[in-house]
């Protein structure tokens, strides 16, 4: 019986006034995935993530564990463990305290709540501290007794609003760490809000795509960087630059696609779908490469090139207008000097077609 | 959802019963002015516009209260400045004392002045004697006397705005200007001045409306001079009471006219604002002749604001009838504060005055607490009108809100909302209770909004129920803001005056009635003796909400 879904949320819409802030929005969750809820500010993260902790009300749809529809039950008794933004420690209350009030909500009392509250700190990492004040701890640790806190009650589903953003860039990426082998080490299902791809491919299993309160779409990170399902998706998601063109049809070679008067046979990619006529072309940068200018080719100007280790970043002003990024051998050309731009042979799904905007 | 109806009904209850106690009284007083025994009339608008007295009275209530502003930001700013900024010999020392005047209740004050200033006061009888004089040289009366008095009680508002501001300033505003090139003039008039505006604002505001309400100077000193309050009052006496409604709604007008001039103004000295930046380093002066002349000026200040207290504690040991023309009195006793507590007539005001402070302030205190979470926290849709209805009180004053009372419930009439509560026991706590509402109500919505509001959901997401977050997260974060709300609120029933006079039966006599009534037989000693217990309890009740609020 228990093949289905570990959380589902089911078809969820929220509005305030005349915003949409969520949009029928459905997501499934197996027991103990990690799922990262991606998308620009004002994109209905944060209100999906409140709507499964039950803070706010959806207007439609529910959300359920394990079959069990807890769409009305409060936040108090849906038992999801939560990491706030800023944390929301409790400021009167020393270590020890935040973490056992979960528990005593529970009943836990003497000396089993001494000992869970132990073993709750030594999993973050911070045996020891259940006498220091929360004013006295650095950002990072409090953010893992904020952790500690959440984890101690034994939530059903661990939910974190942007867990990340309040500590220092060099800091962040050890939390990171710390925090996904935390999460798989509990084994607990687990949501969190990010408006940073990096965070977002480095935590979780899985990786939503919201915007304007839509599901753009869902998958792996390797899925939405390879395929992506939306314009959208392709330009959020990882570097690309993209430019207007127009789809000619089926070639014996690929898809034939004509770019600033220059017709190009896409050899693979998923974008066969995209019927014939005005389009939109998003590439990686690693999905072009850069020839000396000749007659018949794309031309443009270097306007830019950026050092990124083994390769440069370039930026190419076509001759019709497009601004390009390209990746490069370090020190190919200079900016200021002209060159040709190619599909690159090995581009694999580096190059997206989508229907033209506004249509 | 089921919570939501629940705070949308306790929110309701809450409107209702704050519109019935805060809005309702007055509009009856508004409307009682324009009835007469034969229906609608303007006959007493009429009457006011005629009587030149009236427009006297609101002449002088208007200069006076602008006067009181010049003045006290005169004292208060530069006080404020000198102390912000410049080290001299004795700063600590004034810094400690520049509150002082906050202590005495506005009665008390008076009497302490009456004492120290007055015609047969200490100053007034040390120049007699120093030379030889036979009449006093001077008399403590009229509109100079009143201005003396609120000068001396209200620059403190000037003081606290203005340091609450300048303290909010960074060092790094002033290097920025300096690195930019200003002078000391020009950092002052285009960086600090212009930063300085909402806080000024907000103590000319509060010296205003405390000055247009004053009461307890005017009823003392005015004599012939009169301001609104003390004339509507005599105008109750004489049993015109239609015409009192008159001029209690034009007093009200100018009150909510200067609160719309300064609508910019900061509007309260709360916590939350201040106190982030970082001070300038204290500049030390280094011209001797310089130091020497603040170090004078510093100390003889410190003098000028000890010497109220340091008088009413020296009456209060005098004996009735022994002191008449030494500059000192001859002989000093105990057996004025004995007759405070042995004399059961006597100590019923103090009780009397105790418990009716403590209930007014415990009820407002639990209404304010209401009215915060419903408005700050549930956001119910009526909380606008909720805080507004909470802080209208204060906008008020004293004397108005005493005559709306008196006229709303003294009449038998259930079913418009109106009892007799006139001469009964009820009046008074009902009366300090709808006074103190801002007070606690200001401190706890000041209060709530500087709590983070994911504290109650964190709370909530580890199964704390509505209760349990309530005790144990929300309360104890809040005790800062409510020990300092509740204490303002205590302390100002404690000594009320104003509203007191007009309201009192004889059972629950406060002690501002009876330090009248002691002076009115000339014991001034035992008068004394109740102002000592007044300012001692009040400055007891701000140390303890000093504490408790800055250890929260």
């Amino acid at each position: 019986m228990s093949s289905g879904p570990f959380l589902l949320l089911e078809d969820l819409s929220k509005r305030f006034g005349a915003t949409v802030a969520v949009d029928h929005v459905s997501l499934a969750l197996e027991r103990g995935e990690i799922l990262a809820l991606l998308g620009p500010s004002g994109s209905g993260k944060t209100t999906t993530l409140r709507l499964l902790a039950g803070f706010e009300v959806p207007d439609s749809g529910r959300v359920l564990v394990e079959q069990d529809d807890v769409t009305p039950v409060a936040p108090v008794a849906r038992r999801f463990g939560m990491v706030f933004q800023h944390y929301a420690l409790f400021p009167h209350l020393d270590v020890g305290q935040n973490v056992a009030f979960g528990l005593e909500s529970l009943g836990v009392r003497g000396e089993e709540l001494g000992q869970r509250v132990s073993r709750a700190l030594a999993l973050v990492d911070l045996a020891g501290f259940e006498r220091r004040r929360i004013g006295q701890l650095s950002g990072g640790q409090q953010q893992r007794v904020a952790l500690a806190r959440a984890l101690a009650p034994e939530p059903r589903v661990l939910l974190l609003d942007e867990p990340l953003s309040n500590l220092d860039p060099a800091l962040r990426e050890r939390t990171r760490r710390e925090i996904r082998d935390l999460i798989r080490r509990v084994g607990i299902t687990s949501v969190f809000v990010t408006h940073e791809q990096e965070e977002a491919f480095d935590l979780g299993d899985r990786v939503a795509v919201l915007r304007g309160g839509r599901l753009e779409q869902v998958g792996t990170p390797e899925d939405l960087y390879a395929a992506p399902a939306s314009e959208f998706v392709a330009e959020f998601v990882g570097r690309s630059s993209s430019i207007p063109v127009t789809v000619l049809g089926l070639g014996d070679r690929g898809l034939r696609v004509e770019v600033e008067g220059v017709e190009w046979q896409l050899t693979d990619g998923a974008s066969s779908s995209v019927p014939a006529g005005p389009g939109l072309m998003v590439m990686r940068p690693e999905a072009l490469r850069l020839l000396p200018p000749a007659p018949g080719s794309n031309n443009g100007v270097i306007t830019q090139r950026r050092f990124t280790g083994s390769a440069s970043l370039y930026t190419v002003l076509t001759d019709g207008g497009a601004s390009l990024e390209v990746s490069g051998p370090p020190r190919a050309v200079s900016p200021g000097e002209r060159t040709g731009i190619l599909p690159s042979r090995r581009a694999g799904g580096g190059i997206h077609l989508f229907p033209a905007r506004g249509k | 959802m089921k919570r939501d109806r629940r705070s949308s009904i306790a929110a309701g209850v809450l409107l209702l019963f704050l519109a019935w106690l805060v809005v309702y009284p007055l509009l009856l007083v508004l409307i009682e002015g324009f009835r007469g025994p034969n229906g609608w009339t303007l006959e007493f608008v009429r009457q006011f516009f005629r009587r030149r007295n009236e427009a006297q009275a609101l002449w002088g209530s208007l200069w006076i209260s602008v006067a009181t502003v010049i003045l006290a930001g005169g004292i208060g700013v530069p006080l404020a400045f000198l102390l912000w900024r410049y080290d001299f010999p004795g700063r600590r020392t004034l810094g400690g004392l520049v509150a002082l005047p906050a202590v005495l209740p506005p009665l008390v004050g008076v009497i302490a002045f009456l004492f120290l200033y007055g015609e047969s006061g200490f100053t007034s009888l040390l120049v007699q004697w120093l030379f030889g004089l036979e009449e006093p040289p001077w008399r403590l009366q009229g509109a100079a006397a009143i201005l003396l008095v609120h000068a001396y009680s209200m620059y403190v508002y000037f003081y606290l705005f203005t340091r609450a501001g300048l303290s909010s300033l960074d060092a790094s505003v002033f290097e920025a200007a300096a690195s930019l090139g200003a002078g000391r003039g020009r950092t002052l008039r285009r960086v600090v001045l212009p930063l300085l505006y909402p806080s000024l604002g907000g103590g000319a505001l509060l010296t205003f409306m405390t000055a247009l309400a004053s009461f307890s100077a005017p009823y003392i000193f005015g004599g012939g001079f009169r301001v609104m309050p003390t004339q509507i009052v005599a105008t109750r006496l004489n049993g015109d009471d239609q015409l009192a409604m008159i001029e209690t709604a034009s007093l009200t007008v100018l009150a909510l006219l200067a609160l719309w001039l300064l609508r910019g103004a900061r509007v309260a000295n709360e916590q939350t604002g201040g106190g982030k930046g970082v001070p300038p380093a204290l500049v030390p002066i280094r011209s001797r002749a310089a130091r020497l002349l603040v170090a004078v000026i510093g100390w003889g200040l410190a003098l000028v604001l000890l010497l109220p207290h340091l008088t009413l504690l020296l009456v209060s040991f005098v004996p009735a009838g022994t002191w008449t023309t030494e500059p000192f009195p001859p002989a000093y006793t105990w057996r004025n504060y004995l007759t405070l507590i042995q004399d059961p007539v006597r100590a019923r005001p103090l009780l009397n005055s105790l418990w009716l402070a403590t209930a007014a302030t415990g009820v407002a205190v639990a209404i304010a607490l209401v009215a915060g979470i419903l408005s700050v926290r549930r956001r119910v849709r009526s909380g606008g009108v909720i805080q507004g209805l909470l802080t209208l009180p204060w906008a008020v004053p004293g004397t108005v809100f005493a005559i709306a009372l008196a006229t709303a419930f003294s009449v038998h009439a259930p079913l418009a909302g109106r009892f007799i509560l006139v001469g009964t026991l009820w009046i008074l706590p009902l009366a300090y209770l709808v006074r103190n509402l801002p007070l606690t109500g200001r401190a706890v919505l000041a209060g709530l909004r500087g709590l983070d509001p994911s504290l109650d959901e964190a709370a909530a997401t580890l199964g704390a129920g509505w209760w349990r977050a309530l005790r144990r997260v929300t309360l104890p974060l809040l005790r800062p803001a409510l020990v300092a709300g509740a204490s303002l609120a205590f302390v100002t029933a404690f000594g009320d005056f104003v509203t007191s006079i007009m309201l009192y039966t004889y059972d629950t006599r406060p002690i501002s009635l009876e330090i009248l009534s002691s002076l009115r037989q000339s014991d001034v000693g035992v008068a004394a003796a109740y102002g000592v217990v007044l300012m001692a309890v009040s400055s007891l009740v701000f140390a303890v909400g000093a504490e408790q609020g800055s250890t929260g």
